[in-house]
């Protein structure tokens, strides 16, 4: 019988194995899985919320995470890291709102798709802003002195006091976004919005403002999300375009317009792509234990290129595949109510 | 009527273009990298330095020929291999003859079989090629052609002066190899992988990986196999904004021996390291900034400050190209047939800024010249980046490989 995991899949280079010998690894790569999901989730929360709510795709969303971080690098260096993330996200989410009352809602009259075309050109125009005010370069933008130590160590491997901040932050907020949308009246108005944005106003609800407000606190969360990665992920012009599409996967693996749906597919996409990087998986591997035999010599193979993937290369496009499954298998994603 | 149209368009393109090559008084260098996107700072401060270059090497001084000046044509690649096709056509379409690219071997690659190719069928506007960055080792050896020059040295050059560094260092005993999924990675791979095996067998390289270039957004994981892996060094050819990814995040998550590396030095790189990077970043590069080579450098080097304060000299190698170029054209006395003014170039001998002697070797159009070991210090007269920190020469390999083997082939007009 063969054994469950083959013995060669977890190998390391030098072919001892990893799975026995390196436990303490598995626990390390959770916890870099999880402050990389958290990171994802505070994005795709906001853009879930406006997807859901108005039916626009924002483009623009991750400029908002960049304008996160630069605006928070540039606060740190006059008033210091703390108060650029108290005041960074405040400003970023007043832009938010204000692309919405004086660009979106304007555009929005003439259908889904200008909205596409005009947050797409947000997205472009505030990548070019960016560069114009702060240069190409990448800013030093540092992580601040009180946490820059380690919390604590596993087997060798140091998990730096940031990366528990930055955990405890999105957690934090996490709680916060669940309690006000549903245990409020807000929550519950804009709960109600979403489904029935007609019988809300005829209620006397002012929607217009609810789309607003939902617009800010999203684009706001994508800059808190900014403020804190910027320091470890780095603040650079490409910063938006790098996470850009990986947000819009998260969503639709999660289910549009739901936030649990957004926390799991964020954390599902955070350890898939932490674990695939981290364990040198081969295909070779894969395919000899699923009974097929490697053509040699493997150089004139017309699947060359197949039997010598290994798990780091595909990593990043691991969330891309699952997506794709998700929208044959449960088009409406795994907590979404609706279909797509 | 459309006839007529065209005639005149034709008869008023005509016009234009022979008043305007009655005035030349400008030889157009284009210049193709990535002014946009994730490595726009690396090819816009390139620019500046190109810039600077042909203002104050050159045309301050009069030209070349009999007054004409360089101006450097900037185009926007967006890295893309296909996009510089794209652009070189443009370039070529506008009658420059000098393309300088050096950002990515993947598009210096599919420029030089674009450039040779075109030579070939237009031998009445043939182009150069400068490149001055792009090192994967295939540009001068099987892909080599007449018209391609290189002025950085190749990865393997630069990876036989970096080995010799980690073999005399007693304490390096695991060494990690990782770089960006693409032709120049792998050749800096497969180059340490071969010089290791020759020169210090006893040398356990513990791991050897390739990541998707530009588009990781956290480098934790390659950091955890890196530690875990017990290396004690650590090698490298990313730059851009993946250098200082997997730098910053191998230095946080508790490496704390020395980084070898192609590229981490400016363009942010050196600011974003700061203090972290002291005593752990190495570098293997031509163009001695610490300390200062001669007076002419450092003055040259205050004066590009002076103009752009936020720059980095990071490429020495530039003033070495607009000045080795100009060179030739005058040697061959016209900068509109390249033929000339490449077999100008071919077997020249220069006496850099930086300081040394360059030869740009014959035999497959690799420059010859001094290749040094580096540090990122605070101990510097000239910092990168405004950060106080910068790159100071630490070993120098004078004019290495300079016997180097080549499996170059050329084909000469």
């Amino acid at each position: 019988m063969k054994p469950l995991i083959p013995e060669t899949w977890i190998t390391s280079p030098q072919g001892v194995l990893w799975i026995t010998a390196d436990m303490d690894l598995i626990l390390v790569n959770l916890i870099d899985g999880l402050v990389t999901g958290l990171l994802l989730f505070m994005l795709s929360a906001g853009l879930t919320l406006i997807f859901s709510m108005m039916g626009v795709l924002n483009f623009a969303h991750a400029s908002f995470y960049m304008l996160g971080a630069y605006f928070a690098f540039q606060i740190s260096l006059y008033l210091g890291f703390w108060m650029g993330l108290l005041i960074a996200p405040l400003v970023v989410g007043v832009l938010g709102a204000g692309v919405e009352r004086y660009g979106l809602r304007r555009v929005h009259q003439y259908g889904h798709v200008p909205e596409l075309i005009f947050t797409f050109g947000l997205a472009l125009l505030i990548e070019e802003l960016v560069q114009f005010i702060w240069g190409k370069n990448q800013m030093p933008y540092a992580t601040p002195e009180v946490l820059q130590f380690t919390a604590f160590s596993i087997a060798g491997n140091s998990i730096p006091a940031y990366k528990i901040f930055m955990i405890f932050i999105s957690i934090a907020i996490f709680i916060g976004l669940l309690y006000v949308l549903t245990r409020t009246r807000v929550g519950m108005i804009i709960q109600a919005a979403l489904t029935y944005p007609k019988t809300v106003e005829a209620l006397g609800h002012n929607v217009p403002l609810i789309f607003m407000g939902v617009f800010g606190v999203g684009t706001a969360l994508a800059g808190v999300a900014g403020v804190i990665a910027g320091p470890v992920l780095g603040t650079f012009p490409g910063m938006a375009f790098v996470l850009g599409s990986i947000v819009f996967v998260t969503i639709v693996i999660g289910g549009l317009g739901s936030l649990w749906g957004a926390l799991v597919a964020s954390l599902l996409i955070g350890w898939i792509t932490t674990f695939s990087k981290a364990y040198n998986l081969r295909m070779e591997d894969l395919l000899t234990w699923l009974g097929f035999t490697k053509p040699e010599p493997i150089w004139d193979s017309a699947w060359r290129d197949l039997w010598s993937i290994t798990s780091p290369q595909i990593a990043d496009i691991l969330p891309y595949i699952l997506m794709v499954l998700i929208l044959i298998f449960r088009p409406y994603g795994l907590f979404g109510k609706r279909d797509a | 009527m459309r006839t007529k149209t065209m005639l005149g368009l034709t008869t008023a393109l005509t016009l234009a273009v022979s008043a305007f090559a009655a005035g030349a008084d400008s030889i157009k260098i284009a210049f193709i990298d990535p002014l946009s996107g994730p490595f726009a700072g690396t090819g816009t401060n390139g620019l500046h330095q190109y810039q600077f270059a042909a203002e104050e090497l050159v045309n301050k001084k009069g030209g070349v020929l009999d007054g004409d000046m360089f101006e450097i044509v900037a185009f926007d690649n967006k890295i893309s291999p296909k996009e510089s096709l794209i652009q070189l056509q443009v370039a070529i379409d506008q009658g420059i003859r000098y393309i300088a690219q050096g950002n990515s071997s993947g598009v210096a690659n599919a420029l030089t079989e674009a450039i040779n190719k075109h030579n070939r069928r237009n031998p009445d506007d043939r182009v150069l090629f400068l490149n001055y960055s792009a090192v994967d080792p295939a540009l001068t050896n099987d892909k080599c052609n007449f018209w391609h020059f290189r002025f950085d040295a190749n990865a393997d050059i630069k990876m036989d002066a970096l080995t010799d560094s980690i073999v005399s260092n007693d304490e390096i005993e695991k060494v990690y190899i990782i770089g960006q999924d693409y032709s120049f990675g792998k050749a800096v791979a497969s180059a340490a992988v071969k010089y290791l095996g020759e020169k210090a067998p006893q040398i356990e390289i513990v791991g050897n990986e390739l990541h998707p270039i530009g588009k990781v957004k956290d480098f934790t994981p390659y950091s955890r196999k890196i530690v875990a892996s017990g290396a004690d060094a650590v090698i490298t050819g990313n730059w851009g904004a993946d250098m200082v990814g997997l730098g910053k995040s191998v230095l946080e998550n508790g490496f704390t021996g020395p980084i070898y590396t192609y590229y981490a030095a400016a363009d942010g790189i050196t600011a974003a390291f700061g203090d972290a990077g002291v005593g752990s970043l190495r570098l293997v590069a031509e163009g001695q900034l610490n300390p200062p080579p001669n007076d002419r450098a450092s003055e040259y080097i205050q004066a590009f400050k002076a103009k752009y304060p936020d720059g980095n000299m990071s490429q020495a190698r530039i003033t070495n190209v607009i000045e080795m170029l100009a060179k030739a054209i005058n040697e061959a006395g016209t900068a509109d047939d390249v033929v000339p003014v490449a077999y100008a170039l071919a077997g020249m001998e220069h006496e850099s800024l930086w300081g040394g002697n360059l030869m740009m070797r014959e035999s497959d159009h690799q420059l010859i010249q001094n290749v040094h070991i580096m540090e990122h210090t605070s101990d510097v007269v000239h910092d990168h980046d405004n950060s106080g920190f910068g790159v100071k020469v630490v070993k120098t390999v004078e004019m290495a490989a300079a016997d180097s083997p080549t499996t170059c082939k050329m084909r000469r007009p």
